[in-house]
């Protein structure tokens, strides 16, 4: 048979159960005005990046993407090529150095090559890529 | 009567505070507290040294109030207007960054000092405590205060710092929203570190700052073993009242001549305004306090067995600050006197490794 339960000990639980609830209706509005809204951004999935004549071989522009920075790199073999341009190790945004023919963080000297691929340095994973489109000398940039 | 017998204008309001708040029985035990002699002595000062230091930070802090505006639009430019048109505007900022560098090198030295001399054994357990609450909440300070004048610099040391706290399992998402305000670091960013810098930190800092004092004055300074061991006729001291006091000010003075000093011939400068969608500059590095970390991020390959790399780092530094937070109790022959020599060693480690990894951050 369970045993009964004291007068006492009912009381604890009350007032002890009260406490907790009462923390949780503190807590849970202070924790949720932390997190700020979330905006509905407009995802973009296409960006006129700029014309082919502006972007020489051998060269590269960071781009806005959304609210994201991009690097559209034209290759000194001529091919147009987009990625993100947020290094994967810890969030700097990448250039390109032409002296070395590949994409690199200054930040902790991760290095990508030309096709996203991380290749040396701390960054653990490829660059995202974007699909390149030019159209009437006009270089678009979107999405895959 | 004659003048000699009449109390002095300054025996008098002590009379009469005393009688309201008995405040003789507090200086008189301010009184019996005294300083212990002997090589050491110079590291009692760098405690007294952080504490001037922290009192500038405040001072200048609130100065930079009256001109500094925060947010994306205004922030590099009220930065910018403060150190060429606000008359000695570049002063007060120099001394505000050059003192809360020099803030951090004292709490280093003091730490260390402390580490090495064992002052944290029993009954100081808890002094080490409130003392390494206090260096994580002035690093707190570094990080937020880096970001202010929103110089292209600070936007990417920001970026990296947050982006590490946002790799921790399980809480870092939320944890790095919950720092940056979005996303990304944005002007939303800026407001809510301005908020850590000026607000919640000093109050929390200056809570546990008491704490600490208090820890410091009930217990007293703590006397090396070696001395603690010696004949009652061979151990000197200092009463902390008035004489070591005095000392204490009278360098703190010469503190205050060299951070002017630093602060003049060494103007803080302000880099070219953050742009988001710029590359990260080349030679970009933190504050000479965080260059160890950040050169250890650097040395980590990309996975290390089945983690991040960068995760991995995080993880061995966050349990590296745990351990050091626990030393006084895995020192756990304090008590009979006797050491553990592998402490001995891993501090020696820690600090070699600090000043390699800092000084290889500065030669590449």
């Amino acid at each position: 048979m369970p045993e009964p339960v004291s007068r006492r000990r009912f009381l604890d639980l009350a007032l002890g159960g009260g406490v907790v609830a009462w923390l949780g209706t503190v807590l849970y509005p202070v924790f949720s005005y932390l997190k700020p809204p979330a905006t509905r951004e407009p995802v973009a999935t296409s960006v006129k990046v700029a014309k082919l004549s502006e972007i020489p071989p051998n060269s590269a522009k960071i781009f806005k993407f959304g609210t994201k920075p991009g690097i559209l790199v034209h290759t000194a073999q001529g091919e147009l090529r987009a990625f993100n341009a947020i290094c994967t190790h810890l969030d700097c945004t990448v250039q390109y150095k032409p002296e070395w023919k590949l994409i690199w963080c200054a930040c902790h000297n991760g290095r990508y090559n030309l096709e996203g691929i991380n290749i040396s340095g701390p960054p653990p994973r490829p660059l995202q890529e974007f699909t390149v489109h030019v159209k009437d000398d006009e270089i678009h940039v979107s999405r895959v | 009567m004659s003048a000699a017998s009449e109390p002095q204008p300054l025996g008098r309001a002590l009379g009469w505070l005393d009688e309201r708040y008995r405040i003789r029985e507090l200086l008189g035990f301010l009184g019996h507290k005294t300083v212990p002699l002997g090589p050491h002595f110079v590291w009692y000062y760098f405690g007294g040294v952080s504490l001037f230091l922290f009192m500038v930070q405040v001072l200048t802090g609130i100065m930079l109030l009256l001109y500094y505006q925060p947010g994306e639009a205004t922030a590099h430019e009220s930065v910018k207007f403060l150190i060429s048109e606000v008359q000695f505007g570049w002063l007060v900022r120099s001394l505000h960054s050059w003192s809360a560098n020099l803030m951090v090198g004292a709490i280093f030295v003091h730490m260390f000092s402390v580490f090495f001399t064992r002052a944290y054994r029993k009954p100081r357990e808890l002094t080490w405590v409130s003392g390494f609450l206090l260096l994580a909440l002035t690093l707190g300070f570094g990080f937020s205060g880096y970001l202010l004048p929103w110089d292209e610099l600070a936007f990417f040391a920001t970026k990296v710092g947050t982006d590490i706290v946002g790799a921790l399992p399980v809480v870092g998402d939320f944890l790095l929203v919950l720092l940056r305000g979005s996303e990304d670091v944005t002007g939303a960013t800026l407001t809510r570190f301005f908020g850590i810098h000026i607000a919640l930190l000093p109050g929390l800092f200056t809570m546990i700052l008491a704490v600490h004092l208090i820890q410091i004055q009930r217990q007293g300074m703590s006397e090396p073993e070696h001395l603690q061991k010696q004949p009652a006729e061979k151990r000197r001291s200092m009463p902390f009242f008035p004489a070591f006091l005095l000392r204490d000010l009278l360098l703190w003075l010469v503190v205050l001549n060299v951070l002017a000093v630093l602060a003049v011939v060494f103007p803080w400068e302000l880099g070219p305004k953050a742009d988001p969608f710029a590359p990260a500059p080349a030679g970009i590095r933190p504050e000479w306090y965080f260059m160890f970390m950040f050169e250890t991020l650097k040395l980590l390959p990309a996975h290390i067995w089945i983690v991040e790399g960068e995760l991995f780092g995080i993880l061995v530094f966050g349990i590296g600050g745990l351990l050091w937070l626990l030393v006084p109790f895995l020192d756990r022959g304090s008590e009979r006197g006797a050491r553990h020599r592998w402490l001995l060693r891993a501090g020696i480690v820690v600090v070699a490794y600090i000043a390699i990894m800092t000084a290889r951050g500065y030669m590449q």
